[in-house]
């Protein structure tokens, strides 16, 4: 009886036997609006090595995918790239179910792996930059330490060139298809900017330091295997080409308006805001949380010169969503930002000011006081919004030039 | 003065730049780093760190 999953070839001696999560929307406040992978690959030959294995409850899936290329036989050893639980989850299973002789880790690896599931793994570690032969199949491991845990590593396979990348230039996207050059362009690039603006961004110097060493050690990939979305066969460097891009944060002539507003107030004052932006010839995204997800505005920040952010208040504070999707992106540590806060409020109208504050406490650089109108903009407030965005809009344009 | 490696991330502290976005003066040696300092990258203490070799 075949099994019911099968593997993918992907060259010589590698198949793809990872698993698609059609169903995830929420991975842990990243908004997965196309689902996602967790691709596991088996190394064939001499003998058979798992690179990575998936998320616990899609075991069987890759267990059935294994099978489907080595049938009852068991593994030799698993690589463990990445120690979080989308691609570590299956491991004790995997070990119980195939037998591995030995799993390779980094160092940081070891402690996570042991810090999740005990010290019963017999775990071996390798070094930053070290090549072994794992049962006559020579392999390559390099550290990439925060890229995006202390654990991060890559694995290179030189007899088929493939790099598997881990989390490396990956992109939450649930598909059929197994390789990019079958996927739209126009897709690749949206949810891989959405997955470096959400995850890798803090770690923008680190991104441009890994991409500077692959290219000094002259790595030649014909494969890059991430362990998130799409298989790269065609064009492998044009994710990292794209990651080298983000990483450098350089703005654009573009800003984003995000708010949240109670009675359209504060929606009134960023409208008025993104007319003066748009007047002044700066593109704006204007972002409503009661419409859009925290992970949308991150991605939208990636590339944007203006951040203006608004709340009104509520109860002295400011809004809740607002406080979440600012408590995010302070996170991510987002560069080369101006902006301005706003907002509507009753009486004590403590909101723009906090919003304000949270800006500036992530670098922000601000290009005027909070905007505050009392219980709805009159057309003084509204002629101060504009003015504000014709002020911010010039200095946008200074700053883009220095950047 | 000896330069540290922070473990966990690989942030490489140096004396002689300091980490002035935290306070820290240039020419601050690692042992003077008050205890309540973290690695600027990722957020562990100084017991996480290594004489870089």
């Amino acid at each position: 009886m075949s099994e019911p999953f099968q593997a993918v070839k992907v060259s010589e001696r590698v198949y793809w036997v990872g698993a698609v999560d059609w169903n995830i929307r929420d991975f842990h406040g990243y908004q997965t609006g196309r689902g996602s992978t967790y691709n596991a690959f088996l190394v064939t030959g001499e003998s058979n090595i798992l690179i990575d294995t998936v998320k616990k409850p899609f075991f069987d899936e890759m267990l059935s995918r294994v099978r489907s290329v080595i049938g009852d036989a068991g593994i030799d050893c698993i690589v463990s790239n990445h120690a979080e639980l989308d691609h570590a989850g299956a491991l004790p299973d995997a070990v119980r179910n195939l037998g591995p002789k030995k799993i390779l880790t980094s160092k940081m690896g070891a402690r996570a792996l042991h810090d999740h599931f005990g010290t019963g793994l017999d775990l071996s570690i390798v070094k930053d930059g070290e090549s072994r032969s794992i049962g006559g199949i020579d392999f390559t491991f390099l550290e990439t330490k925060m890229l995006h845990w202390p654990d991060s590593m890559v694995t290179y396979l030189p007899g088929d060139r493939v790099l598997f990348s881990q989390d490396g230039f990956g992109m939450h996207l649930a598909s059929t298809e197994r390789f990019s050059d079958e996927i739209p362009n126009e897709i690749l690039e949206q949810e891989g900017a959405k997955y470096f603006a959400n995850i890798l961004l803090p770690f923008s110097p680190l991104v441009t330091k890994l991409i500077e060493r692959i290219k000094s050690l002259d790595l030649r990939i014909d494969i890059l295997a991430p362990d998130h979305g799409p298989i790269w066969r065609k064009d492998t460097g044009r994710m990292p080409e794209l990651w080298a891009k983000w990483a450098l944060q350089k703005p654009k002539a573009k800003a984003v308006i995000v708010f949240d507003s109670m009675w359209q107030s504060t929606e009134t004052m960023a409208k008025a805001i993104a007319e003066g932006l748009v007047e002044n010839g700066i593109s704006a995204r204007f972002m409503p949380l009661q419409v859009f997800h925290r992970s949308d505005v991150a991605t939208e920040l990636l590339d944007a010169a203006g951040f203006f952010a608004g709340s009104s208040t509520l109860n002295k504070h400011l809004l809740p969503r607002m406080a979440d999707v600012l408590t995010y992106i302070k996170g991510l540590k987002p560069r080369n930002k101006m902006g301005a806060a706003f907002g509507s409020f009753g009486w004590s109208g403590e909101g723009s000011q906090q919003v304000h504050e949270m800006l500036e406490s992530m670098g922000v650089e601000m290009v005027g006081a909070p905007l505050a109108a009392r219980y709805v903009p009159d057309a003084n407030d509204l002629e101060s919004c504009r003015q504000l965005a014709t002020q911010a809009a010039t200095r946008i344009f200074e700053h883009i030039e220095d950047k | 003065m000896k330069k540290y490696v922070c473990e966990v991330c690989g942030y490489v502290y140096d004396p002689a730049q300091g980490d002035e976005e935290n306070g820290i003066a240039p020419g601050t040696s690692f042992e003077d780093l008050p205890d309540s300092w973290v690695c600027p990258m990722c957020g562990v203490g100084k017991s996480e760190f290594e004489p870089q070799e």
